[in-house]
């Protein structure tokens, strides 16, 4: 620690007196805070807090519990201006020259919608429904469905129900790529994904040779850098997503550092060994949502029709018109991805201040959509801080189709959201392409993980609804008289079209 | 039978099972109490081989008996010491004299001696332990260690 670096926000404290020297500590840290000194009498490790992460893997794994970390009470003279943060980020600008690098979602105190919305329930004059013994449904279809039906002169209906994807539940896991996140964690989402009857998505990363066989429950990402884009990787996936925009860093591009592009990501993604992927923050042959609707064609004359295509925006102010050109443009079904959607390297200035809760915009995008009347030409998936089932039921109720969780589903794989993944030297086995780290993360164990936490949510989600006195998903979707604000002003009420509490 | 299955693919060489191994064997209640400052003598050893494998990860893998259906240390015990007790290899340490014709016949390299060198001790799958089912296994954070019936 120079005179030009600043104390760690985080320090290891290790109890000696239980510390029983077994070193796993040690063993386990990619970062090397922990050293193990025989020299000394007696034989102590010792931990380097400057390094430290906070990812929680030595606490969990110190079978004597000797290990904690705690946030460091060192500190400078208090100021609400000039906070710690700022400071120490400024030590850092000034010493390395150099754009802020983060990851995970924007964690600053933005206010969090969900939590300011409450659910209803029935009470005597409606039943409330008792999901164990009666009929729950929480399948959702995500596509385009026919404004009206239509009979033919022999009275039968015709159908012109385009392509769909049917969904247990109302979640998905959304797009990380392989490169970004490990072989183990792409198969653990991908076996959950199949065991679920949901899906997971690619990300812009291609899709690993092996994971061709859950085809049926992968969605195929293509973005700006076009990376692994081929007609198998099109044809493979159940749906086609094209990514315009990132909740966690809207405007700008993706950037996988070549030194996480080793052997078979090089061969997934289709670029070279080691040299940074750099997705342009456009697509370069995107200007406007006539040029989007070619792509759209594009993909579906390649597929033959057979694939539903979602477009996927980050939540930015303009969201509900850019919404609405998505939904003239052919698409099938669209993203949303609010700013607390998270990302394996972002730079922190955009993380943290560019795009806007996902509450409004889907609120903003579902109203606008009713009052153009074309609702029912796309399905509407939520992400970007989706923390349990009860932001799903709110997010539904708002006028979402179905969710997209990467933050939960990392969490249930063992991210601890220390929100170092930039490093790629993840001590969980998950944001990391090292051998040695890679295989900390077992899929045997990662997949069944994914499973409980869904099922757990299904189970939740059912209650609640049970609750309302509402048996199927469908009917809660849009039905904003079943939530209420609490503590919010005219304009978000106004914004998210609810009621306060008690009105 | 349940038995012990070991599998170096999820092996991350962080030697926990060592540890637990050591403090089930102590009978105690608290692993801070039972083993520090103390040198731990395991049933199950890890081996930190400076190998990799095909996907360049290290390879460490753990050392368990097995306990054969046809075990040459049963076989070569010449005091009767080591028995097979439904399908489980035991030890009985009273009879033991300490011949090591055990740790030389097993293919393993799964009989080893006890603290004192003078008796053997090995892997009885914690039933004579307080806690009654493997600790290697139940405490591997990766299943590396599984404890199951595989027929």
């Amino acid at each position: 620690m120079g005179v030009y670096d600043f104390f760690p926000e985080y320090e290891v404290v290790r109890n000696d007196t239980t510390c029983v020297n077994c070193r796993v500590c040690e063993r386990q840290c990619a970062n090397g805070v922990h050293s193990y000194h025989p020299e000394i009498t007696p034989a102590r490790l010792l931990a380097d807090s400057t390094q430290c992460v906070d990812c929680q893997r030595c606490v969990l794994l110190c079978p004597t519990k000797s290990l904690k970390i705690v946030q460091s009470n060192n500190t400078y003279k208090l100021n609400n201006n000039w906070t710690k943060k700022e400071i120490n980020e400024i030590i850092t600008q000034a010493s390395t020259g150099g754009v802020l690098l983060s990851s995970m979602g924007n964690p600053e105190p933005y206010p969090i919608y969900f939590d300011k919305i409450t659910i209803n329930a029935s009470q005597v004059t409606n039943p409330s429904i008792d999901p164990l013994r009666e009929p729950m449904e929480t399948r959702v279809y995500l596509g385009s469905k026919p404004e009206k039906l239509t009979r033919g002169p022999d009275g039968k209906l015709q159908s012109n129900l385009g392509p769909h994807l049917a969904l247990a539940m109302p979640m998905l896991f959304s797009a990380m790529s392989y490169g970004s996140i490990s072989y183990n964690a792409h198969e653990s989402l991908a076996r959950a994904s199949e065991e679920l009857g949901i899906f997971y998505n690619t990300g812009e990363g291609g899709l690993h040779e092996n994971f061709y066989r859950y085809g049926k429950n992968t969605i195929v990402q293509v973005a700006s850098g076009r990376f692994g884009v081929h007609k198998d990787y099109l044809y493979a996936g159940a749906a086609i997503e094209i990514k315009m925009g990132q909740g966690a860093k809207p405007g700008i591009g993706g950037h996988l550092p070549g030194k996480k592009i080793v052997d078979d990501i090089s061969r997934t993604r289709m670029t070279p060994e080691g040299s940074d992927a750099i997705s342009p923050a456009p697509h370069h042959d995107i200007y406007s949502i006539e040029d989007l609707s070619q792509l759209v064609y594009s993909l579906k004359e390649t597929t033959a029709y057979t694939k539903p295509v979602i477009v996927k925006i980050a939540a930015v102010h303009n969201v509900a018109a850019i919404a609405s050109g998505i939904a003239r443009s052919g698409a099938d079904i669209i993203a949303l991805d609010g700013f607390r959607g998270g990302t394996g390297a972002a730079p922190t200035r955009i993380r943290d201040n560019v795009g806007i809760p996902i509450e409004l915009a889907l609120a903003a995008v579902d109203t606008r959509l009713r009052q153009e009347g074309i609702r029912e030409r796309v399905g509407i998936i939520a992400g970007g801080g989706i923390r349990s089932s009860a932001d799903i039921v709110k997010a539904v109720a708002l006028g979402a189709d179905a969710v997209y969780l990467g933050t939960a589903a990392l969490l249930a794989l063992g991210c601890h959201l220390c929100r170092a993944c930039q490093t790629g030297k993840c001590n969980w086995g998950i944001a990391t392409q090292e051998p040695d780290l890679v295989k900390r993360l077992n899929p045997n164990v990662g997949y069944k993980r994914l499973v409980n936490l869904m099922r757990a949510w299904q189970h939740e989600i059912m209650e609640i609804m049970g609750g309302m006195g509402i048996n199927s998903i469908e009917s809660l979707k849009g039905n904003r008289l079943m939530l209420r604000g609490v503590g919010l002003n005219e304009t978000e009420l106004g914004v998210l079209g609810l009621k306060h509490a008690g009105e | 039978m349940r038995r012990i299955y070991v599998n170096e693919e999820w092996c991350l060489g962080c030697h926990l099972c060592e540890y637990y191994c050591a403090f089930a064997q102590t009978g105690g209640a608290s692993m801070a109490l039972a083993l520090k400052d103390k040198q731990i003598n395991p049933r199950i050893h890890i081996e930190d081989a400076e190998k990799y494998d095909s996907k360049g990860a290290e390879v460490h893998f753990a050392v368990s008996c097995r306990h054969c259906v046809e075990p040459y240390c049963v076989k070569g015990c010449i005091t009767g010491a080591l028995s097979i007790k439904d399908g489980v290899i035991q030890i009985d340490q009273e009879k033991c004299i300490g011949c090591y014709t055990c740790v030389l016949s097993c293919p393993y390299g799964c009989v080893a001696p006890a603290d004192d060198g003078k008796v053997m001790q090995k892997c009885e799958l914690c039933l004579n332990t307080t806690s009654g089912e493997p600790q290697c296994a139940k405490n591997c954070p990766n299943a590396a260690i599984v404890y199951e019936d595989r027929g």
